[in-house]
């Protein structure tokens, strides 16, 4: 007898490895009979989730960690024993942002560091002509968008609450909202970077990678008292996921895997656009600048799906950084202990793997340690808010 | 309820017709300070404006994650207080999120004060569902009576027969083959078309 399982999830490419485990038929081999529901709104997900409509999802990182903490809505512990992406955003620029940072720019346009000091530049004499602060956009408040974008703007000198204004937009909009001048950029996932730079009115800036090399970026999202009765159930969805995240990562798959991902009830965007994300060659610029990474995304290699909660405690950090949560021993173990890499090992039968080298490695700002975020913290120069 | 004791309502929607059908009952039920956003650009800008008490919207609606932005500390005009609803009142979300609507609240307003507001808008939305099966059925309908007609039509002039005697036809086949009357008719159109 099988088990069902309603899972809820965005139409996104990050999505791949749920989308693949139940298209393939991955989680009907571990006896599994999910019913994937396609999602509009991260708020949706988390409600659903957290009132039991759903019994897994497809969720922001971020969003996971606020909801056990408690911080802006209702408190409802959440466990990630897989990590569904690490990577994948992307920054974009409209054309006249990007011509501007280039004309202020001293050193190589791919060096984070370089295009957020040439930001400031451009933020600080728009100031002094008296145009309007500058709008970036991301798509929730609790996200890696946020922080990647806040992080690198902040490393330039820019106070992303101060000197520009940024706002939520659901991904759908972002293109249409550059275009039209309601925003200079954003920072979003695949393919919305891709479509803008195809339409010809923006330019990829940044990779996150860029940024910082590796960050958990979405997860799978289950309620610890539903983890705690369903503990065979949840190891085998894990399963059935890690199956489906090596069968992605392998090069012979990507036909049939981008198929299966570019179906109109799946993620439904254009076929050639999901494999340009699967492959990490994502054309930069509308002259036809190619841009390739092997960090751009990364669904199941190099140990990408055993959630790291080095990962969690370096966006609670962010979150106390931006205001959004105030600093506490405690709070700190909870944001920690969303992660389980100890499920994880138990589901898959393996040993524990000392963390890559370099999980927490960003371009700028102080070396990150797990055991000190409050010196981490008081060393940036654009320093923490009053929460 | 007087005047200046009605919270106001924000209903953020971009189907006029379905607001317009919520709207009516908030008023009816003496809600009268109930304003209807259905432009998406700009939609925080213009509910900071508008200043609310309430905001309802659809589940549906993509901008849902927008509003999410209003309980964030940095930017926030006031600090909402409550959201969705009271998180002790699992019926009532579950309530709402079946019916595919929410409701946020703004400030601190009381429970007993937007159970009301929140149960007439799932029985709204409800209503509203209910119509729009009912025009989808009514559409329908209306197709199959054209099929009907002219499936008649094809059969007066091939064989010779009255509108009655066509029609008399269409049943007897229908009944015969255990079909309904607007799939024979179908039949007869495209058999018709393909002996053209």
């Amino acid at each position: 007898m099988s088990t069902a399982l309603h899972i809820g999830f965005i139409p996104l490419v990050d999505a791949a490895a749920l989308i693949v485990a139940v298209d393939k038929g991955f989680a009907a081999a571990e006896g599994l009979d999910v019913t994937l529901a396609r999602e509009v709104s991260w708020s949706n997900v988390r409600d659903k989730l957290n009132i039991g409509l759903f019994d897994a999802a497809h969720l922001l990182t971020p969003v996971a960690i606020a909801s056990s903490l408690g911080v802006a809505h209702v408190k409802v512990p959440i466990l990630a024993p897989f990590n569904l992406a690490l990577n994948g955003n992307a920054i974009t620029v409209s054309s006249a942002l990007h011509a501007a940072i280039m004309g202020e720019i001293d050193g190589d346009r791919f060096d984070p560091l370089a295009t957020a000091r040439a930001l400031a530049r451009v933020v600080a004499a728009r100031r002094r002509s008296g145009q309007e602060p500058l709008t970036f956009a991301m798509t929730f408040p609790f996200s890696t968008h946020n922080y990647q974008l806040r992080f690198w703007m902040a490393a330039g000198g820019v106070d992303p609450d101060e000197d520009v204004r940024l706002v939520v937009l659901p991904p759908p909009y972002m293109v249409d909202s550059l275009v039209s001048g309601h925003v200079d950029g954003f920072c979003v996932g695949a393919p919305w970077n891709s479509v803008a730079v195809d339409r010809g009115v923006g330019h990829i800036l940044h990779f996150v990678s860029d940024i910082l090399v590796r960050a958990a970026e979405k997860v799978l999202a289950v309620r610890q008292t539903w983890a705690e009765k369903n503990p065979d159930t949840l190891a085998a969805l894990v399963r059935a996921t890690q199956r489906a995240a090596d069968f992605i990562e392998h090069a012979d798959n990507r036909d049939e895997v981008v198929g299966l991902l570019a179906q109109p009830e799946r993620v439904g965007v254009d076929a050639d656009l999901i494999r340009r994300t699967l492959e990490g060659r994502l054309k930069v610029s509308s002259d036809g600048t190619v841009r390739a990474s092997g960090n751009y995304l990364l669904l199941g290699r190099e140990r990408a799906t055993r959630p790291d909660p080095a990962q969690a405690a370096w966006l609670y950090a962010q979150m106390v950084r931006w205001g959004q949560a105030p600093l506490s021993g405690e709070a700190l173990k909870t944001a920690m202990s969303v992660f389980r890499p100890d499920l994880y090992d138990g589901a898959l039968k393996t040993s524990i793997q000392p963390r890559p080298s370099g999980a927490i490695s960003a371009f700028a700002g102080p070396d990150f340690d797990p055991d000190d975020v409050a010196g981490y913290l008081a060393a940036f120069k654009v320093s923490p808010r009053a929460p | 309820m007087s005047a200046d004791q009605s919270p106001k309502i924000v209903i953020v929607d971009e189907s006029p017709i379905r607001a317009a059908i919520l709207q009516e009952g908030l008023r009816e039920a003496g809600y009268t300070g109930v304003v209807h956003i259905s432009e998406m650009q700009s939609l925080l800008t213009r509910i900071y404006a508008l200043d609310p008490d309430v905001i309802l919207i659809d589940l549906e609606n993509p901008s849902r994650d927008v509003l999410e932005q209003m309980f964030q500390v940095s930017r926030a005009v006031r600090r909402p207080i409550a959201m969705f609803v009271d998180q002790s009142d699992a019926a009532s979300i579950q309530a709402s999120v079946d019916a595919g609507v929410s409701a946020y609240i703004v400030d601190g307003l009381k429970k007993e004060r937007i159970k009301p507001i929140l149960d007439l808008c799932v029985s709204r939305f409800n209503a509203f569902a209910k119509l729009q099966d009912e025009l989808a059925r009514t559409r329908s309908a209306l197709e199959e009576r054209k099929v009907i007609d002219r499936a008649k039509g094809i059969l007066m002039k091939m064989k010779g027969l009255t509108e009655d005697e066509a029609y008399v036809l269409l049943r007897s086949t229908a009944m015969r083959e255990k079909k309904r009357i607007g799939e024979i008719a179908q039949s007869i159109i495209t058999a018709s078309e393909m002996l053209k």
